[in-house]
Parts: structure tokens; sequence; C-alpha cells
């Protein structure tokens, strides 16, 4: 099973990439983590400087823009 | 440059709607049609060259171009510049801030950087060139990323490390100049889509504020006399400025719903500097940042920041005043 981490302090931009993923899971019909991280101190041990970033299995996928459902299906996969 | 716009607008209002041409109506409805498709046209253009500029230099490459080179005080122009390049989100704020102090830029540069981004954006100056013409955006811009270095410079020089929140003091102790990035290889034609997809992002989030930043400047431009503010506004009131300045810092809007609100005052009689000053004050400060703020700073720390920038604005606006 998949972890899927959504890196953000909780702006708009944030929770739309958090319902992107939310249905691109659902689209997938895979079962996954889904973890919302909001604590800034979290959010900077991955060194990013914009957020949302989209987090995959601990690995950055994408940052400082909101993830697309068609790219996190992409990503997924 | 404009002038197809106009004939479209009219066209549109005299012609297709048959509304009168001397009809208050019409005059009304013609400035909001021509304003709200210029305007528009503008932002998506700006964007667009932004966006191909952030393409190339992504804030990441900045940071660590920062972090590795010392330029002898240009560092802070640089950092400035960057701001104004860089889309601003008040929600990145925070990671930007702790991004920079890791990678072991000085404080100053740091907030040089915080200062110019809400400041200069391409929102801001879309709009700028669309109300008030090219020479006045030039002023603003070039005025906007002296501040932030100024601003930055003295802030640098106030050794404020000590009011930052401990675990960010623990970040600084481990600071390390950051590695060169290895540059994303791609065509322009690569990057095109992502590019115009993001101006598109851009434009849509602000529409709605352009449009009812249009809609009240129409009104105001309508009902209220020219020069109305004259009296109470002037030149000569020294006090006009710095009060502009600190009734605007506690509001939180963007360049897009102030802006149309500004050129209408401006025709009514407030000074261009005193506006630019009040603007500024608007879309630079804001007590929302303040609030994210205090998780990496002190409350002290963020007055320090905050009354500098303040100070900076006023002082630019006397300068707006006496150049303009």
């Amino acid at each position: 099973m998949k972890t899927i981490k959504i890196l953000g302090t909780g702006c708009p931009k944030c929770k739309q990439t958090e319902a992107n993923v939310k249905q691109a899971v659902s689209q997938l019909g895979i079962e996954a983590n889904i973890i919302k991280v909001e604590d800034i101190q979290e959010i900077m041990a991955y060194n990013v400087l914009s957020t949302p970033v989209l987090v995959i299995d601990e690995q950055i996928k994408i940052k400082g823009k909101v993830a697309q459902v068609h790219e996190i299906v992409e990503l997924l996969k | 440059m404009f002038d197809w716009i106009q004939h479209l607008a009219d066209w549109l209002v005299y012609q297709v709607f048959g509304i009168a041409q001397d009809s208050h109506l019409g005059s009304s409805l013609n400035f909001f049609i021509y304003d709200t498709l210029k305007i528009l046209l503008l932002l998506f253009l700006i964007t667009f060259v932004m966006g191909i500029v952030n393409s190339y230099f992504p804030i990441d490459r900045i940071r660590n171009f920062l972090s590795r080179n010392k330029l002898y005080g240009l560092e802070y122009l640089l950092a400035s510049t960057f701001g104004a390049v860089t889309p601003f989100c008040s929600c990145s704020s925070v990671p930007l801030f702790i991004g920079f102090v890791k990678g072991g830029i000085p404080l100053g540069i740091t907030f040089a950087f915080l200062i110019t981004s809400p400041l200069v954006n391409e929102v801001a100056i879309a709009m700028f060139i669309g109300m008030f013409g090219w020479k006045s955006t030039l002023i603003y811009v070039s005025s906007g990323v002296l501040l932030g270095s100024i601003g930055g410079f003295i802030l640098g020089k106030l050794k404020l490390e000590p009011l930052l929140s401990d675990w960010v003091q623990n970040i600084l102790k481990n600071a390390q100049a950051e590695e060169e990035l290895e540059e994303e290889k791609k065509t322009f034609s690569q990057r095109l889509p992502e590019i115009s997809k993001e101006a598109f992002g851009i434009v849509k989030s602000v529409f709605w504020y352009v449009i009812i930043g249009i809609g009240i400047g129409a009104l105001m431009h309508g009902f209220i006399p020219t020069g109305f503010f004259e009296r109470y506004i002037s030149k000569e009131n020294p006090l006009a400025v710095p009060l502009a300045v600190i009734l605007a810092v506690p509001m939180y809007s963007n360049a897009a719903g102030v802006l149309p609100i500004i050129q209408v005052l401006v025709q009514k009689g407030i000074p261009l500097g005193t506006a630019i000053a009040f603007m500024m004050g608007v879309v630079g400060l804001s007590l929302p940042e303040a609030t994210l703020l205090k998780k990496v700073m002190s409350v002290k720390l963020i007055a320090i920041f905050f009354g500098v920038v303040t100070a900076c604005i006023i002082i630019s606006g006397y300068l707006f005043n006496m150049l303009l």
C-alpha cells in the first residue's frame, strides 16, 4: 500500500491538493494511506520552499502547485 | 496599443446593446468593459512572461545560488529582484523563510526577498500598466525592489537572530550551503503547456477580484465628484502619507482588488505617491502574514520587521509625491 503525504500549512491550495489525491485514489480503486502534514517543522524536514507538496512513499513528486487528478493518477500507477 | 479594445467596447455598448453614447449608463458600461478586457489581457501577458522566467529560474535554484555566493552587498538587490519575479503565496512564506535560513542565507537577505515578494508581483505589474501606464509601473517596480533591498539591509544590520524561535535557531546553527541543483533538461516547447496552465490559473484566481475592483471603481468613477478627496488628502498635508500607510497595513487584499479603486482615488484628487504608499501597505504587509510568521519568530521580531517596512513605505510615499 502506498503512503501519500500532502505537505501544506492549510491554505486553499493544500486543501484542493488533498481533495485531488482522494479523487485519484478512488478513481484507481486502490488503497492508500493518505496523510495531511500541517506541522511546519515536519514539513521542513523535506527541505521544500513552496507548498503544497505531494509526497508519495517519502519521495517528493510535485511541489509548489496543486497536483491535478490525472497527474496523481499517473504517479500512482 | 489598446485602441482596438476601445473600439471593441464602443461597438459592443453603442451598436450591439444600443445604449446612447452620451448616457451615464453608456459611459459607465463602456469604461467597465474597456478596463476589464485590457486588464485581463495584460494579466495573462505578464503572468505568462513571469511564468517563463520562473520555469528557468525556479525558487530552489535561486535559494541555492544565494546560499553559495557572497556578492558584497549586491545579494540584497538580487534577493529582492528574485522576490519580485517569484509568484507570492502567503502560505508559502514560512517554508520559504526556513528554507533560506537552512541554506545559510543571512537573515537580512531573507527579509529582502520576503518584503519584495508580495509587494511586486505579476498581478500588481499587469494592473499597474493597465491603469497608470508604463512610466509609473517602472517607478513602482524599481522602488519596490529598492525598498526590499534597503529594508532587508537595515534588518540585517540589527542582528535579530536571537529573536527567532528556538527551533529556527537550531536550524541556523546547522545551516550549510546548498548544492547546485541539476537543471531540468526541457525544451521551451516542453515547458510551454505547464507555463500557460500556470498563467491561466493565476488569472483565474484573481478574476473576481479584478471584476469587483473595477466594478467598485466604475461606481466611484460616476458618483464621486472630481477633486473630492483633495480637500482632505492633499500633497501639502504632511500627515497624509503616514496615515494612509498605517491605515493600510491591517487591511488584507491583493493588488487585483485594490488597484482599480486606487486608480479612481487618484482621478478624484489623491496624490499618486500617497495612493501608491497606501497600496504598498495593503499588499506588502498583512495581519494573516504576521500570524504565520509567529511560528518562526518572536512577536518582537515581527513588530521590528513590520516597523522597518512601514517606515520604508512611508518614506517612499513622500519621495513619490516629490518626484511624480
